[in-house]
């Protein structure tokens, strides 16, 4: 029974202790940001790598999830012969929810698992040790310029997403399925409000934060060997997703 | 060469995003970057039950401006509705704003009706003349019990 409580103990104090190193983590990273804004040579290659790269997967994505949303929402509007209301449903669900999460989501999987990877790989082999014993920052070269880049990043992927996302319900709603194209752009434009945008920027510029931050930590403290990297992998884009996820619903219920 | 390269490739990317997040909030958010080319007036209704900030406003049928804030009058006893109207036009001052619902269920809008005074409401000025929004719950409730005027 003892032991059950001394456990259950040393789980909450690992819990809380860890959570305090990963606010550490962050507040450093900021402070580094403004410290030392570091070259812009590595700042655009972090945007390239993170960004610009990640916009194939965010396309593919995009107009795929918009044209599945042509689909349902024809379908349920359909009921209601109110088809021409298309244009809104797919706008809103994309501009403040689907847009931000999938986006966001999509590039957990596709750079921030590779930034685990580096900079675990890095902490492996003693490369950051190297750093620090020369005394140069290893925060100011590899953590906040990707902070700063997935900052960058994150609205502009979120904002291609939507627009993409749009286009592809128009081309299913209108075009395959008959939906008055003045109707769903009219619709849409009446529909969507200044907050709807601001409110889906917003997300994409936190989960930006999240991704960066989550990713860099697991990678800057991964365990030893190619296992710990690997398990430092896995568990980066597991905790980014499931915070995401858990930070997308109460920034909801606050921007709302 | 492969720095050129690089900032090339986040220059298109960045780029594209921009266009898109400005296509996002001027065209769908109806954020105004330019806000002169709006006049304000505003119209005093006994009740604007459902009437919400960003309505329309128009003129047989023709958008030419929204509905910018609602709020109580001084009194406390009206409503106050201010409405932002394209400044190519000009609504005579004894225009009738009446605050109308598009279908059975659909939207609030406000509709002006132009008057035929040479006189013009000034920016700031106030619409006299005003008509509230029918309340369809009334209208059936009378029906019902029977006291229909």
């Amino acid at each position: 029974m003892t032991l059950l409580i001394r456990k259950l103990g040393a789980l909450a104090l690992f819990i809380l202790g860890e959570m305090g190193r990963m606010l550490d983590f962050l507040l450093y990273g900021i402070y580094c940001i403004v410290r030392f804004p570091g070259r812009p040579v590595h700042i655009l290659k972090q945007i390239h790598f993170i960004g610009a790269r990640s916009s194939f997967v965010i396309l593919l994505t995009a107009s795929f999830t918009g044209m599945v949303l042509g689909l349902q929402g024809y379908y349920t509007l359909s009921k209601f012969g109110s088809e021409g209301l298309l244009g809104s449903a797919v706008a809103l669900s994309l501009i403040r929810e689907l847009g931000p999460v999938l986006s966001a989501l999509m590039v957990t999987g596709r750079a921030g698992s590779a930034i685990t990877a580096e900079i675990g790989i890095m902490r492996i082999t003693e490369q950051i040790d190297a750093l620090d014993t020369m005394a140069l920052n290893p925060f100011k070269y590899l953590i906040s310029p990707k902070l700063l880049a997935a900052l960058v990043a994150l609205p502009l992927l979120c904002a291609i997403f939507d627009v993409v996302g749009i286009y592809g319900g128009y081309v299913v709603g209108v075009k395959l399925l008959g939906v008055n194209p003045g109707a769903y752009f009219h619709e849409m434009e009446k529909s969507v409000e200044w907050k709807d945008v601001y409110s889906g920027i917003m997300k994409s510029l936190s989960f930006g934060v999240i991704i960066a931050w989550v990713c860099c930590y697991k990678g800057y403290y991964c365990g030893h060997g190619a296992e710990g990297v690997s398990r430092a992998t896995t568990s980066a884009v597991v905790m980014s997703s499931v915070v995401i996820l858990i930070w997308d619903y109460f920034l909801t219920s606050v921007l709302l | 060469m492969k720095n050129v390269n690089l900032e090339t490739i986040v220059g298109v990317f960045v780029l594209i995003g921009i266009l898109c997040l400005g296509y996002l909030s001027v065209k769908l958010g109806k954020m105004e970057l330019l806000g002169g080319d709006y006049y304000e007036v505003y119209a005093e209704f006994d009740n604007v039950s459902g009437l919400k900030k960003g309505a329309s406003v128009e003129i047989a049928g023709v958008e030419i401006g929204r509905v910018d804030r609602i709020m109580l009058n001084s009194g406390k006893e009206k409503a106050k509705v201010y409405l932002r109207v394209n400044s190519s036009l000009k609504l005579q001052d004894d225009v009738i704003a009446s605050v109308r619902t598009r279908g059975i269920i659909g939207d609030k809008f406000i509709r002006l009706k132009p008057g035929g005074s040479d006189v013009f409401i000034n920016p700031g000025g106030k619409i006299r003349e005003s008509e509230s929004s029918i309340d369809l719950e009334e209208l059936v409730s009378k029906y019902i019990h029977g006291n229909v005027e």
